[in-house]
């Protein structure tokens, strides 16, 4: 398949003028991000709802034990200022302190991410045991699905800036933004989610 | 932080597809997409409409005698979600959308290209993959709404097919709204304010706060059903212990404001007809933009009148029946500021106008069985009855089909440079004006009676009026056949159009027909008064 380039296009008639205009690529992500956050809406009202006009059958186990979901906050938590350390060192070029802190990052996501299946494995309920066990495995499932999209993108950026005046640095740091902006709003969302489900 | 175009790097057209070709790459050309839209959307209303004179014939008798129950039950479901994701959704929004809004906004392209034509390139393979769905193990069968327990009960690969497929022209929906948002925020050219944009930017950018806001809640909806078909989960099975009101609140919740993401884009394109083929300014400029974010705002906030028969609580029935009432005011603004834009007008009697008026005239009786349908007791009586059929028929085709029509003679010189013949494009309004009143009029006696929909089998007593519908949909059937031949003539060799045939003010029409790859030879002109007609132009 062909394809078109928009930027090729813009010069077509005027390839003289050099024309610019604002980066919007940020505004465009923080619609979606908006759009996601409604879709973890309409799970929390789903939960809700059940929670109160669905009660559960006689005999039904839905504990939860705290320590590792209040750990998995914390680190999460810890990832957010972490995240946010890689790009105060990248935008002093301070590219290799950039990479570590982002290294760093992607490895308490996957810590997250591990401690997370730790859980679903020593869980007493099933995905199809309960309401609550299905509503509990999708919310965690979709969230956990998130941060391992956010940590495979931490890994790639971290890739990207591994040498000085590489495709990611002071004067381009927009995939590091955007990646996170995108990581603390998964934060900000397990945040919702840790209150809504664990501690309500 | 700006982005910058390097010509040397990138001033290769030797990469461009010429000529019908490009219509078929992944061009980032944003009139190229509105063009692939509008032909892909209509193929898909031939199909859809091929399913629907299969319903009428089977319900030109009593009996189910033209085809099985089940295969009615998923001709019904085809032709809904055909109609609604890959007809009208793409169509009002993605294709005008995209041909228009950059000239709108003074701009040379979308603010995302690439995203753009990824959304458009989403649609063609969910449509190819929902309606081949049939020929695997049946298509879906429980409706466009998909309601459990019934979505659960009947085969399952029909329905997890429908499933995805709906995901899919969602994310379409979805990416075309975050980029329709940016563009009209973002890229509008300088010097040209918000209050001075075209009425359908407006319109576009309510339709896109709504496509944002609901339809990620549809997707989250429907992957919840998915895993109570597949895993076995009982979120919607009450046998499970689940609640199937909780998918209706969550289902309506993005499809009540799809009803205005259906509406909203034609009100804005009727707001730029009106104006130009009667040779006024739009009436009420500021209260058609309040009304069109009353409508939005409105919108998100009356989904469960559709749930009146669902167990809902009195308080319940109280809240959305009055906030479904108060969207009458913004849209009755509307309306009486289109009637106020004809009044003295210099109207010229051409195809365009005519569907707009058609348009008119249709949506304000389906706004009317809008309002009594909102009324709980007079809901209860007619729920899941032809009045309901009837009803959403009068908004969304003879609401918005007609504008679809209308836009397309409308902007048709301006896509090709050629105009197309009025003769047969009068005799397209009458057969299908006649032809829609005739098929659904009928339709709202039958309800009242008590006639259920989605059934393929009725009491004889209904008969003769369901024959008079059927004969209504037949003839609607006809009039795409002088509508398809008067667009091949006109392509071929209609007459020449020129820059601006109707002498229009809007920015599209300012430019070369059809438009140059980058809009504007030079500078986007900055239009200020897109509609300042009967006004000296300095």
């Amino acid at each position: 398949m062909t394809t078109l380039d928009s930027s090729k296009e813009i010069q077509k008639n005027n390839s003289e003028v050099n024309e610019t205009h604002e980066d919007f690529r940020m505004f465009g992500l923080i619609t979606f991000l908006i759009a996601d956050g409604m879709t973890f809406a309409g799970f929390f009202a789903a939960y809700l709802t059940y929670k109160a006009v669905n009660p559960l059958p006689d005999g039904a186990i839905y504990e939860l034990e705290l320590p590792i979901p209040t750990l998995n906050t914390i680190l999460l938590l810890i990832s957010s200022a972490t995240f946010h350390k890689a790009g105060k060192a990248l935008l002093k070029d301070k590219n290799s302190d950039s990479q570590k802190w982002l290294f760093f990052t992607a490895f308490l996501g996957i810590i997250f991410l591990i401690c997370q299946l730790f859980e679903y494995f020593h869980l007493p309920f099933g995905l199809t045991d309960n309401l609550f066990a299905s509503t509990f495995y999708a919310l965690t499932g979709f969230h956990g699905l998130h941060v391992t999209l956010g940590t495979l993108m931490i890994l790639i950026i971290a890739w990207q800036s591994r040498i000085n005046g590489g495709r990611l640095n002071s004067q381009n740091m927009f995939p590091l933004e955007a990646v996170e902006l995108y990581w603390h709003f998964v934060d900000g969302i397990w945040v919702i989610l840790f209150i809504i489900l664990y501690l309500l | 932080m700006t982005i910058s175009i390097d010509p040397q790097k990138t001033n290769n057209k030797s990469l461009q597809p010429k000529g019908w070709l490009r219509y078929f790459s992944f061009s980032l050309d944003h009139k190229v997409i509105g063009i692939q839209y509008l032909v892909c959307g209509f193929l898909f209303y031939l199909i859809g409409g091929t399913l629907a004179s299969a319903i009428r014939i089977e319900l030109a008798s009593p009996m189910s005698d033209f085809m099985p129950r089940d295969v009615y039950n998923q001709v019904l479901t085809l032709h809904g979600t055909i109609m609604i994701f890959l007809w009208i959704v793409p169509v009002v929004n993605g294709a005008f959308g995209n041909y228009l809004i950059p000239f709108y906004v003074g701009a040379r392209d979308m603010a995302f290209p690439r995203l753009n034509a990824v959304a458009f390139w989403l649609i063609p393979p969910s449509g190819l993959m929902l309606v081949s769905s049939y020929f695997v193990d049946g298509a879906a069968q429980a409706g466009w709404t998909a309601y459990p327990p019934l979505s659960i009960t009947t085969p399952q690969s029909g329905q997890i097919i429908w499933i995805l497929s709906v995901l899919l022209l969602g994310g379409s929906s979805i990416f075309g709204g975050i980029n329709f948002i940016a563009t009209i925020i973002k890229l509008r050219r300088p010097g040209l304010k918000l209050m001075q944009l075209p009425m359908y930017c407006w319109a576009m950018l309510g339709t896109s706060l709504l496509v944002v806001l609901s339809t990620p809640v549809l997707a989250g909806t429907l992957i919840l059903l998915s895993f109570d078909i597949i895993a076995n989960t009982g979120f919607f099975n009450p046998v499970l212990g689940g609640n199937v009101v909780v998918y209706q609140h969550l289902f309506w919740f993005y499809s009540h404001p799809a009803v205005y993401i259906m509406v909203l884009p034609a009100f804005g394109l009727v707001s730029e007809i009106l104006p130009v083929h009667a040779r006024k300014p739009l009436f009420g400029y500021t209260t058609m933009v309040f009304s069109i974010m009353g409508i939005v705002v409105l919108g998100l906030v009356v989904w469960a009148h559709h749930m009146f028969t669902s167990g809902t609580p009195p308080w319940m029935r109280l809240f959305f029946t009055i906030a479904t009432a108060f969207i009458a005011v913004p849209t009755g603004i509307k309306f009486f500021n289109w009637v106020a834009t004809l009044w003295g007008g210099k109207i010229s009697i051409n195809s365009a106008m005519l569907f707009s008026c058609g348009f008119i005239i249709n949506f304000v009786f389906g706004g009317i069985t809008g309002v009594a349908l909102a009324q709980v007791p007079f809901d209860i009586h007619v729920h899941d009855t032809y009045f309901v059929v009837a009803h959403f028929h009068y908004i969304v085709y003879g609401g918005t089909v007609f504008i679809i029509f209308s836009s397309i003679y409308h902007w048709f010189p301006k896509v090709t440079g050629k105009m197309l013949d009025e003769k047969l494009g009068v005799l397209h309004f009458i057969i299908t004006f006649i032809g829609f009143n005739l098929c659904f009029a009928p339709q709202h006696w039958l309800g009242l009676n008590g006639m259920p929909r989605r059934v393929a089998e009725y009491d004889p007593q209904f008969q003769f009026v369901n024959q008079i519908s059927s004969l209504g949909a037949l003839l609607m059937a006809i009039s795409t056949i002088p509508f398809l031949i008067n667009v091949f003539l006109s392509v071929r060799n209609g007459k020449n159009a020129g820059d601006n045939p109707w002498n229009a003010l809007t920015p599209e029409w300012l430019t070369s027909s059809p438009p140059p790859v980058e809009n504007w030879e030079g500078e986007a002109p900055l239009v200020k008064e897109p509609y300042g007609y009967g006004k000296k132009i300095s």
